[in-house]
C-alpha cells in the first residue's frame, strides 16, 4: 500500500478522501464520454434523457467531492450525493444520491480506509439503490447490474465488473415492472436497460480507479 | 435514426430551462415570482389558512406545469430539467414559500422519478413539521390496463385535476377534502394521444425516436415513451373515433351525463388540426347522448416539438362541474367568474 501526504491530515495511507473524490471524477469522465450513447439507448425504450442525467449528475457530484476532499470519506460521499440530487432530479438523482449516502456511511467519518475495503462501497451503493427504488433483481432496472456486482465483491474488482456486465446484458431478456420502461412490456425485449448500462459504466470506472491505486 | 441536428431557437442547450424561466417571469411577473431558481410561485392565491397546492414535473411540457400556477389553481410549481423530475429542493422551496399552515398537497404525474423526488421532499418537509400529502395523476389510458389504473402515467388530463383541486383549495377546503377532490377528479379523467413525429431534447438535438412517413403511434407518452401500437396514419375523424371508442369504453357514462373536453397539441400540431379533431369529438359526445360542458383546445401539455395530439375527457358530476366553473387566473390558463 502506498503512502502519501494529504494536506492537513499528515501521512494518510490507504484509500483517502481525495482518492474517493478522484474516483467520482473518473465516473464523471466515463459518463460524459458515453452521454449520447446512453441517450440513444434510452430513446429506444424511454424518453432519451438518461445520458444527460447521469453525465450532469456525476459532473456535479465530482465537483462537490473535490471541494470536500480535504475532509473525511463520509464527507466526500455526502457532499457528492447532495450535489448529484440537486443537479438532476429525474430517477437517477434520488437513486445515485442514496447510493452515495450509503457509500458515505460505509466509508465512515475517517480520512482514509484500507484499499481492501473498497469493494464494500459497491455493496453499500447497491443497497442504497435497492432501498430507494424498491426494485429487486430481474425487474429490468439498474439493480440488475448493481446487485450481481455487490454479490461479487468478495471476489475482487474484475469479478465485480464481469458480474455487472453480465447482469446488464441479461436485461435484454427481461420485461420491466418498474420505472418508465414498465409501460413497454414486451416491446423492450432485446434492448439493454439504459439504467443497467450506465450502472456498468459507473462500476467499471470506480473499480478501474481502485485497481490503479 | 436521423443524424442531422434539429433546429431550435435556443442559446446553449444546458441553459434552456433557466432562460425559459427568466422569460416567464419577465412576461408574467404580475402573476408569478421565482423564490428559488427552480420554483415558481403565484403572487395572488397563497394565503394563511389555505391548503398549499404544489405541482411540478420536468420541463418541455409547457404550459405544464408553471402555466397552471395562479389564483384558483396551483400555488406553486417545482421545475425539473427537460423531461426530468425536479429534485426535492425546488419542491421544498415551493412548499415552504406557499405554506399557509393548512398543509401542502403535491399533485403530479405518476412517473418513477417524480415519485422518488417528491417523496424525498415530503420526508424532509415532515422533519420541519410541515404536513405534505400526495396525489398522483394517472389519466393516460394507454400506459397500463384498466385493472392497473394506479400504474398509469399522468398526461394532459392533469390540467383538470389541478383545476378542480385548485378551486377546492381556493374555497378554503381542508387538506383531506382537497386531497379527496384531487383523487376524485383524477379517477374521472381519461386521456389518449397520438404521435405523428418525434421530439428532440435541446441538449442533444436529435430525434429521440422515429416515426416513419405515413405512420402514427397511438398512446405514445409525453416523453416519447413507446405507445400501444403503430398504425397507418388515417384521416382525423378515424383517429378521433379510435380514441373516443377507447375513452368511452373506460368512462362508462350514461346518456345525459356531462363531460369536459381537452384537445391538446403535443407541440407542433396547429390549432387548425386541433379544431378539426374537436369537431369530431363534439359529434361523438353528442351521439353518445352526453352534454359537452366545456372545451379546452390548444397547448396544455406538450412534448417539446412533437407532432400529434391528445384527447382528454373528464366525466363530470355536480361537484366537479362547479369546481371547473370556479374562477382562476393562471399565467397561461384563466376561467372568468360568472
Amino acid at each position: 500500500m502506498r503512502r502519501r501526504d494529504v494536506p492537513g491530515c499528515g501521512q494518510v495511507s490507504g484509500f483517502t478522501a481525495a482518492d474517493f473524490a478522484e474516483s467520482l471524477h473518473r465516473v464523471a469522465e466515463t459518463l460524459a464520454a458515453h452521454r449520447d450513447e446512453l441517450c440513444r439507448l434510452d430513446g429506444v425504450v424511454g424518453d432519451g434523457d438518461h445520458g444527460l442525467a447521469m453525465a450532469d449528475g456525476f459532473a456535479a457530484a465530482a465537483k462537490a467531492a473535490s471541494e470536500a476532499a480535504g475532509g473525511t470519506l463520509a464527507g466526500v460521499g455526502n457532499a457528492a450525493a447532495k450535489a448529484l440530487l440537486n443537479a438532476v432530479g429525474a430517477s437517477s438523482g434520488p437513486l445515485y444520491a442514496t447510493a452515495l449516502m450509503h457509500a458515505a456511511k460505509a466509508a465512515g467519518p475517517r480520512a482514509a480506509m484500507p484499499l481492501a475495503e473498497t469493494p464494500a462501497l459497491i455493496a453499500a451503493m447497491a443497497q442504497g439503490i435497492v432501498t430507494r427504488g424498491k426494485a429487486a433483481q430481474g425487474e429490468r432496472t439498474m439493480v440488475d447490474a448493481w446487485a450481481p456486482a455487490a454479490a461479487a465483491a468478495p471476489q475482487g474488482y474484475a469479478a465485480m465488473r464481469a458480474a455487472a456486465a453480465a447482469g446488464a446484458e441479461a436485461t435484454k431478456a427481461m420485461i420491466a415492472t418498474k420505472g418508465r420502461t414498465s409501460r413497454l412490456g414486451e416491446r423492450a425485449l432485446g434492448h439493454i436497460d439504459p439504467g443497467a448500462a450506465s450502472a456498468v459504466l459507473v462500476i467499471e470506472a470506480l473499480t478501474r480507479h481502485w485497481e490503479s491505486l | 435514426m436521423s443524424e442531422h441536428l434539429t433546429q431550435k431557437l435556443i442559446n446553449a442547450g444546458a441553459d434552456v430551462v433557466d432562460e425559459m424561466l427568466e422569460g416567464v417571469i419577465a412576461a408574467h411577473g404580475d402573476k408569478l415570482h421565482r423564490p428559488s431558481p427552480r420554483s415558481v410561485v403565484a403572487r395572488h392565491g397563497p394565503r394563511s389558512g389555505k391548503v398549499a397546492l404544489v405541482i411540478g414535473g420536468g420541463s418541455g411540457h409547457e404550459p405544464s406545469f408553471l402555466g397552471f400556477v395562479g389564483k384558483g389553481l396551483a400555488d406553486a410549481a417545482a421545475i425539473g430539467n427537460v423531461f426530468a423530475a425536479p429534485p426535492p429542493q425546488p419542491a421544498i422551496d415551493a412548499a415552504v414559500t406557499v405554506n399557509g399552515g393548512a398543509g401542502v398537497l403535491f399533485i403530479y404525474g405518476n412517473y418513477a422519478g417524480d415519485v422518488m423526488n417528491f417523496d424525498m421532499a415530503s420526508e424532509m418537509l415532515s422533519l420541519d413539521g410541515v404536513e405534505a400529502r400526495t396525489v398522483l395523476t394517472t389519466d393516460d389510458i394507454a400506459s397500463a390496463p384498466r385493472s392497473e389504473r394506479e400504474r398509469r402515467r399522468g398526461v394532459a388530463g392533469n390540467v383538470f385535476v389541478f383545476k378542480a383541486a385548485g378551486a377546492a383549495a381556493d374555497r378554503m377546503a381542508p387538506l383531506a377534502e382537497v386531497e379527496r377532490i384531487a383523487r376524485h377528479a383524477n379517477a374521472r379523467t381519461y386521456t389518449l394521444g397520438v404521435a405523428l413525429s418525434a421530439c428532440s431534447l435541446p441538449q442533444t438535438r436529435r430525434p429521440n425516436f422515429e416515426i416513419l412517413p405515413g405512420e402514427m403511434e397511438i398512446g405514445m407518452g409525453i416523453h416519447g415513451e413507446p405507445g400501444m401500437r403503430r398504425e397507418t396514419l388515417r384521416p382525423a375523424d378515424a383517429v378521433v373515433d379510435e380514441i373516443m371508442d377507447a375513452i368511452f369504453f373506460e368512462m362508462d357514462a350514461k346518456p345525459g351525463d356531462s363531460v369536459a373536453v381537452l384537445v391538446n397539441s403535443l407541440g407542433a400540431t396547429p390549432l387548425m388540426e386541433l379544431y378539426i379533431l374537436h369537431r369530431r369529438v363534439a359529434q361523438r359526445v353528442a351521439a353518445a347522448g352526453l352534454k359537452l360542458h366545456s372545451s379546452l383546445v390548444g397547448n396544455y401539455c406538450t412534448s417539446l416539438e412533437m407532432a400529434g395530439a391528445s384527447i382528454t375527457l373528464m366525466h363530470l358530476d355536480d361537484e366537479l362541474q362547479a369546481l371547473l366553473e370556479h374562477p382562476c387566473d393562471g399565467a397561461m390558463f384563466q376561467v372568468a367568474g360568472k
